[in-house]
This record gives structure tokens, C-alpha cells and sequence, in this order.
């Protein structure tokens, strides 16, 4: 099939950009969106064109490296599916494709359609994760988790922090990303003894991290190619809530040791 | 070059232990003083900073993609094997040993197998206190699934999602020690070259692949652990990223290459359905627990498979080897594939493919069980052949999928380059010939939680380590070529894309060193991928320059790094006049078509050493001895 393309070219952080258009022939069905793109760069580098910079590295779902707004839709047309899954064969002969970067202030443009979307890691780095050190853990048995929450946990781990719904937000929030971390904690007893002061500073960080708020819209639910539900993101304002409220100061004499 | 194992004496269950003991520590004061650069963020690099920085080791951590969360160990589907014997099935420390020796075709460090097996408990417990949410029974305890090569139920897992959740876990302990201070991250970079000053590793030299901008960093001691090199192949079901480059600069800076021909062809992908093809997806191999492998009976068959009568199919796996039956080793199960397909009794385009059909499951368990064990995987193949599995079998065919070759370590995984180690897939050392499913996880974690923690200190405590000048003669010289090279490759005024270059030497490569070798078909492909390497440093056109964000260059870089990985494969599959594991050359096998060792000649390493560009490179070899598992045949009939 033939089709036509509007992409975002943008040459660095602080260029500005605009759309170009490229005409592109003869796209089997079969490929998937990012070989298009592929195929496109291969044509543009024959003629000694900028080819378009994008990101992508496992082609399979689940990396969370491949982004693009397609139609003004994260990740496209195809529900629960990232680019690199999207094929051809959901587009018609003759389509015209508007393709950009993800759109928000938290994550700025480096070149085309690639962003920097380190601030995902910086709210990981705020509270995401179980303070235990390496080689003093029990048995993996020691505690039974009812599998009830261990498939609560696992249905929010699945997040792959691509940023689709940050993308979709119209408020450029980053609760669902922030929330899913939250919640798959959360419902784990290894996540217990930091649940509240992880909701306190993880979402403390997504505000400094020029974040916008929650209204819960909803759009990131749909857009999320994991379908991580916005059930999260209640459990996150619930747990923030009960921390703000009685979370505890750490002691002014310091630790007990 | 000596190659010096330093494999702890005593009985091999207590080597590891006394080990332990023997080696030298840093006291805790004293190693926030040393500062260790890690390569990789995978399992094994992201376990290993994390690890080594709560130790206080001063710790700086690369990756080439955005964020430490992306490296490909995420796409590990099936599970970790651990010897945990939670299912009572006869499972034990010495039976994973025994299986991951037998898996390897006895082509394995015996001590190193066992010390995997041992620590691959630790493994599980670890992961469950930083929350992996593994899966579990109705009683709140772990669950188990089988996987091939194993005659018990010892591996865990996440859904189809295990290699993620592990990652999490271990990315989640790096961001902890990142946001302590203990690691600095560096995302976006990429290694380009190792610093060795008077012989030993003290640095590496990277591109910041956001501005171009080249940085030196200088250490006491060096980590890689950036995976497999199954991307000379250009198609594989690695990422797209993934690639040779740190480990074959270290080489050509004096780290041996152990086996580098041993790959492992994974039975269950998905077919490829174009030449534009990127990448080709896997299907876990824990759906053979419960899909039933099949090709029709006649040649040339036409009727859609759920006309065929079952009279009239060959679940060609379950007949040929009974005892293991859907669930053989990988390369057995890939070569019996292939067999098929030759035979013209392949299925869909081109007879490239085989059934692996779930019908039988699906009316034992019901659809619903098998969407909870299986249903991210199931979607992926639906999203990629528009076929729906549960109700169409589905198809597959080998591919590319994981290297058991890579840099030669001792014990102590250390190269030989003093201080400079090498983790997970990117070194050589456990999987022998052939790996088993759910081991490479394990590996990784292995290598990054468990063994390097104690290893560096040894390293570090054992030596004297004058500071390094960032004008060293030696930092200059590193730091002028990789410039050079990088101006070289903008600068050749060539036609070709560095696509079609890869795509060219992974035909090569598929063709003459894939699943099936013979001598007359490898020597062809050492002088054809010379002379595409030939072709390439004149020919190739890489638009852009070095001081932008260029993915061209990137690319480019990585794509010359395996055009000549390819040839040096290529030579060790020639060098080895035996079958063995994931290495089959046509010359060597049974009257029924197995692979055929040739032990007296070939029970050794064969760890490859640079002797220059232009030059044959030097063959050196490890003995391996096997003291506590038989040599013998192996066996799955």
C-alpha cells in the first residue's frame, strides 16, 4: 500500500520543529509500524537525507523503549498495543499518517521523535523499590502472599514506563505510571513497611518533576499498552492521603542504632 | 596467552565455600576508596552495581538506552530455574548441576555449573523480598513450571513476563543505590573502548549518544555485562540494540573469546514473514509445557491443520524422544524442526514452520487456564500474524536467540585482562554448548548478586593501584582511536545503508554458521564476510555527523564490531571437527542424525586470541575435566 506521512523533524532540544511530509510506496501489511519507518529512513539515507530518529530496542512489546504519537493517539489505533506491535494492516491504502513525539513538559524533544523520559527514573529513585540489601533475604516461602495479591501486584508490575499515558494526559500527568509502581508494592507484604512514605515522596517527586495533576480524565487508561487500570491510581491517593496523615517524622535522636 | 581457571581445590560442593573464605576482603572503610565501572544494566550489570554500591564500592553504571530499565534480559518470557525442590519432585543442587552439565553437552566448567546451581536458591529469595510478584498457588507459595531438559518442575516465573519482573526488581535496587549516591548511571552512553594501562583494565572510553560528545572514564576495575552478540545474525530475537561491541573491543584489547561459535538456536519463534523483517519474536518455551509439536505426515500437505486427521499427523518430537517429548533441549528440538522443513513437510510460507498446537490443552484444562499461563504471549503472536491461537495452531520455526560464547573468565569471572570481569551473556562460562531454558536468567542474577561481590574484593584487596592520569599515553592512544574510527565511518563517501550491510552479513551468517555447518560451507563465509567488510569500509554511506544525536553512526559502529565477530565464529566452527550442543556440523553425526562429540580431541575451551587486524588470530585452549558428571552421550530419547 501507499501512504503518506506527516512527520515531526526536530534536529535538537533547543531547534525548533516542524512537520514534513514523505510520500511512501509499496508497505506490505505485514510489517509492523517501526519497519515502515525503516524502510522510509533506508529511502531517506539513499538520498542523502537526515533519516528520522526514533526509539525502539526489544520490537516486542514489552521494552518500553518505542513511543510516536500516530494520529494524535499513543501508539496508535491498536488498544493494548505499543508501536512496535502496531502492523501496517490497521492502516488503508492512500492513509495519511501524522507521526510525533510524546508532548509533555517532563519530557523534552532530544531529536524527532526521540524524548528524554529520565523523569520516570527519578520517581523510581524517590521511593520505588523495597530498601532490603543483597544476600539477607528469607526463603522465598517464608511468607505466603495470597495469589489474589500477588495477581493484584503482577496486573500493576506490568507497566513498562513508556510514557504513553503521561502522552495521552491532557494534563501531562504521570499518575498512572507513578500509581502502578505504587500499587504493585503496595499489595505485597514486602511493600508494607514503606507503602505511605513511598506514596509521599514518589509522588512528591512526580510534582517537581513538572508533572501536571490528576483529574482523573482517564485517557492513560486507554492509551496504556499494558492496561493498567486507574484503580491504581485511587490506591495511590489513598495511600498518599493516609501518609500525609500519619506517616511519621523520622525521629529527631536519629535510628535506634 | 596462559589461561588460569583458578578453580578452588577440594570436593566440588565445597568449593565455592571455601572459596569464600580464601579470597581477600576490603574492609568497609576502605571501599568507598575503589570505584568500579559497569557496563550494562541487564540482569547481570543492574545486579551487580546495585550489589557492589551497598557494599560502598563507588560504582558508575552504562547503558546505551534511555533509562536502566529497557536492557533486553526484559524480554525473558518463561521463567528462572532455581534447585529449590518446593514441588518434591526430586529436585536438588546436584541435579541442576547435573542437568545444566548434560544441557551444555559436557562442554562446561564443571565447577562453575555447580556454584550456579547452588546460589540459584539465594536467587528466588532475593527477588521475593524486593517484590517480584512471582507466581503463586491458592495457598500463598510459590509455583512451579516445567521447562526443557529437565525432568522436574523447578522453574519460576511471572506470568510470560519473568525476565521483566526480575529487571524491575534489579532496576529498582539500582535506582535505590542511585538515589543514595553509591552509582552514578549514565544512560544514553555507549562504550566504545576498554583502557588498559600496564596491563590491566582501568577505564573505558564511551559516546554520549545524545550530543556525541566522547567521555574517558577511569576506574580501578571493569565490569562488562552487555550481553550476546546473537545480532551478527541480524535477525534474532534479541533487541534491535543489542550488540558485540564492548565485548569485541575488549578482545581486540587482549580478553580471550571463548567458543564463540556456540549459539543457540531457539525452536519456538515466529516464523519471518518479509524481507523488510526486523527482528523476530519468540514464543516461551514454557509453552511447550502444554503445546503439542506437529508436522503433517505427507509432504507438500495442503489442507488447513484442523482437517488433518490425527492419524495423519507426526508429533515428531514426542515420537522421536519419548522420555523428554514436547519438552527436548532447545537444540535438539530446533534441528528436529529443521528436519521436518526439509523434508518438505514444513507448514505455511515457504514450508518454513511447524505446528505447535494447544487444542489437546485446551480441552484438558480449558481455555481460561491457559489464558492465565500463557495470555500475553498468545496476544503478541495475534498481534504479529493476525492468526488466533486458540483457535488455529500456532506456527513456528528457529531462531536466533541467545549465545553461549563470549569473553573466556576464570572462576572468578575475571577475563584475561587483569581487572576486567564479565557477567551474564556476555561471558562464556556456563551453558556449554547448549543452554537450558530458564538458566540464562538465573546466570545473569547469579553473576551479579553473588559472585562478583565477592570476586571484585578479592581483585581489588590483591593488587596496588596507582592513580591513572588523565593524559596517560595509554588513555591518549585509546581516546585517538575510537575518534578516528568514528571520523572514518562519517566520512566515507559510500552508497550502501549500514542496514543493508547487516542484513547482508546476518544471511551469511545464517546460512553457513546457523543451525546446520560443514567445513567447504564455512571457509565460503570467511571470504565472503571479508570481503562485505572490505566492501563496507568503503562503501558505506552514514549520513550526519559524530557530534549529534545520530542513530546511523550508532548503528554503523556496532554493524563493522560484527562483521568481524562474524569471521572469527566462523573460524571456531571450522576449528572444532565435532557436533555438540547448539554447534552441529553436518560431518559429525550419528546414523540417526544426533550430534556426534568427539571428546578426545575436543573436550576444551577454545578461547580465541586477537593477534592483530589482518592477522589469523590464536587458538588457546582450556582442558575441561569432568570429575563428578559422566562423560557420556547425551541422551533424551
Amino acid at each position: 500500500m501507499n501512504l503518506t506521512l506527516r512527520v515531526w523533524r526536530q534536529a535538537g532540544p533547543a531547534a525548533a520543529g516542524q512537520f514534513v511530509e514523505y510520500p511512501v510506496r509499496d508497505i506490505s501489511t505485514e510489517m509492523s509500524f517501526l519497519e515502515m519507518l525503516d524502510v522510509v529512513n533506508e529511502q531517506l539515507t539513499e538520498q542523502g537525507d537526515a533519516p528520522i530518529a526514533f526509539d525502539h530496542d526489544c520490537r516486542e512489546g514489552i521494552c518500553g523503549m518505542c513511543s510516536l504519537m500516530i494520529d494524535g493517539v499513543a501508539h496508535g489505533p491498536m488498544q493494548a498495543t505499543t508501536t512496535c506491535q502496531l502492523h501496517m494492516r490497521s492502516f488503508r491504502d492512500g492513509d495519511s499518517i501524522t507521526v510525533e513525539p510524546w508532548r509533555a513538559q517532563a519530557f523534552p524533544v532530544l531529536r524527532d521523535l526521540c524524548v528524554d523520559r529520565t523523569a520516570f527514573d527519578r520517581i523510581v529513585q524517590a521511593g520505588g523499590f523495597v530498601s532490603i540489601t543483597t544476600g539477607n533475604a528469607p526463603d522465598g516461602n517464608a511468607i505466603a502472599i495470597p495469589k489474589p495479591d500477588a495477581d493484584a501486584a503482577m496486573d500493576a508490575a506490568a507497566c513498562i514506563g513508556c510514557g504513553a499515558c503521561v502522552a495521552a494526559c491532557p494534563n501531562g500527568s504521570a499518575s498512572l505510571f507513578t500509581a502502578a509502581k505504587i500499587s504493585h508494592l503496595g499489595h505485597l507484604p514486602q511493600g508494607q513497611p514503606e507503602r505511605y512514605r513511598r506514596a509521599l515522596r514518589m509522588v512528591a517527586q512526580m510534582d517537581l518533576e513538572t508533572f501536571g495533576g490528576c483529574t482523573l480524565f482517564g485517557e492513560c487508561q486507554a492509551a496504556c499498552p499494558k492496561e493498567i487500570s486507574i484503580d491504581t491510581i485511587a490506591r495511590m491517593n489513598r495511600d498518599y492521603i493516609f501518609g500525609a496523615a500519619f506517616e511519621q517524622e523520622e525521629s529527631r535522636a536519629g535510628g535506634a542504632g | 596467552m596462559d589461561l588460569i581457571s583458578n578453580i578452588p581445590s577440594g570436593p566440588i560442593d565445597k568449593k565455592w565455600e571455601s572459596h569464600k573464605f580464601d579470597m581477600k576482603l576490603v574492609n568497609p572503610a576502605n571501599k568507598r576508596k575503589y570505584h568500579v565501572l559497569v557496563v550494562g544494566s541487564g540482569l547481570a550489570g543492574a545486579s551487580a552495581a546495585a550489589t557492589m554500591s551497598e557494599l560502598g564500592y563507588q560504582v558508575s553504571c552504562f547503558c546505551f538506552q534511555d533509562s536502566p530499565r529497557r536492557a533486553h534480559s526484559i524480554a525473558a518470557q518463561g521463567g528462572i530455574n532455581a534447585a529449590k525442590n518446593y514441588q518434591n519432585d526430586g529436585d536438588s543442587v546436584q541435579r541442576l548441576f547435573y542437568d545444566t552439565v548434560k544441557g551444555g553437552d559436557f562442554r562446561a566448567r564443571e565447577a562453575n555449573v555447580y556454584r550456579l546451581a547452588e546460589i540459584s536458591v539465594n536467587i528466588i529469595d532475593q527477588c521475593v523480598a524486593q517484590g517480584v510478584p512471582f507466581a503463586r498457588e491458592y495457598g500463598g507459595l510459590l509455583a512451579n513450571r516445567s521447562f526443557g531438559g529437565a525432568q522436574v518442575s523447578r522453574t519460576f516465573y511471572a506470568r510470560g513476563q519473568t525476565g521483566q519482573q526480575l529487571l524491575l526488581g534489579a532496576y529498582q535496587a539500582l535506582e535505590k543505590e542511585i538515589a543514595k549516591g553509591g552509582v552514578r548511571m549514565y544512560t544514553r552512553t555507549e562504550m566504545l573502548d576498554l583502557i588498559v594501562v600496564d596491563g590491566q583494565a582501568r577505564g573505558i572510553v564511551t559516546r554520549n549518544l545524545v550530543s556525541g560528545a566522547m567521555e574517558t572514564h577511569l576506574a580501578d576495575a571493569v565490569v562488562l555485562a552487555t550481553g550476546g552478540y546473537g545480532n551478527v545474525f541480524y535477525l534474532s530475537t534479541n533487541a534491535r540494540g543489542s550488540n558485540t561491541t564492548a565485548i569485541w573491543r575488549a578482545y581486540k584489547r587482549g580478553a580471550a573469546f571463548g567458543n564463540p561459535c556456540y549459539t543457540q538456536i531457539h525452536p519456538t519463534c515466529i516464523p519471518q514473514s518479509g524481507d523488510y523483517q526486523s527482528k523476530l519474536t519468540l514464543m516461551s518455551e514454557s509453552l511447550r509445557n502444554d503445546g503439542r509439536v506437529w508436522v503433517p505426515q505427507s509432504p507438500g500437505e495442503k489442507r488447513p491443520p484442523h482437517q488433518i486427521p490425527e492419524a495423519e499427523r507426526d508429533y515428531y518430537l514426542e515420537r522421536k524422544y519419548p522420555s523428554f517429548g514436547n519438552l527436548s533441549p532447545r537444540d535438539i528440538a530446533s534441528r528436529a524442526a529443521k528436519e521436518a522443513c526439509d523434508s518438505g513437510r514444513g507448514v505455511g510460507p515457504g514450508g518454513l514452520g511447524v505446528y505447535l498446537d494447544f487444542r489437546d490443552a485446551i480441552n484438558r484444562v480449558g481455555r481460561d487456564k491457559i489464558e492465565e499461563r500463557y495470555g500475553n504471549l498468545f496476544q503478541m503472536y495475534q498481534r504479529i500474524t493476525d492468526e488466533d491461537p486458540y483457535a488455529v495452531p500456532m506456527r513456528i520455526y528457529p531462531a536466533v536467540h541467545y549465545t553461549m560464547g563470549g569473553l573466556w573468565v576464570d572462576y572468578n569471572l575475571m577475563s584475561t585482562i587483569p581487572g576486567l570481569h564479565v557477567l551474564g551473556e556476555a561471558n562464556f562460562s556456563d551453558h556449554g554448548a547448549n543452554r537450558l531454558g530458564a538458566s540464562a536468567l538465573m546466570q545473569g542474577l547469579a553473576d551479579g548478586y553473588f559472585v562478583i561481590p565477592y570476586t571484585i574484593g578479592h581483585y581489588l584487596a590483591s593488587r596496588k593501584f596507582a592513580p591513572v592520569a588523565p593524559d596517560h599515553p595509554e588513555v591518549r592512544a585509546t581516546e585517538r582511536a575510537v575518534e578516528e574510527r568514528l571520523r572514518r565511518l562519517v566520512g566515507i563517501p559510500g552508497k550502501r545503508t549500514v542496514q543493508s550491510f547487516h542484513r547482508e552479513l546476518g544471511k551469511v551468517m545464517w546460512d553457513k554458521c546457523g543451525m546446520a555447518r560443514d567445513a567447504e560451507g564455512l571457509q565460503r563465509a570467511v571470504s565472503q564476510i571479508q570481503g562485505l567488510r572490505e566492501e563496507f569500509w568503503e562503501n558505506v554511506n552514514v549520513p550526519g555527523s559524530g557530534a549529534e544525536l545520530n542513530q546511523s553512526l550508532e548503528q554503523a559502529g556496532r554493524v563493522a564490531d560484527f562483521l568481524e565477530l562474524g569471521e572469527l565464529m566462523c573460524r571456531d566452527a571450522l576449528h572444532r571437527e565435532e557436533s555438540c550442543g547448539g554447534h552441529f556440523r553436518t560431518e559429525h553425526q550419528t546414523a540417526d542424525g544426533e550430534a556426534l562429540r568427539n571428546d578426545e580431541q575436543f573436550t576444551y575451551v577454545a578461547a580465541w586470541e586477537h593477534a592483530g587486524d589482518g592477522q589469523a588470530p590464536i587458538l588457546n585452549k582450556e582442558p575441561l575435566t569432568f570429575e563428578n558428571v559422566h562423560l557420556a552421550t547425551r541422551s533424551y530419547k
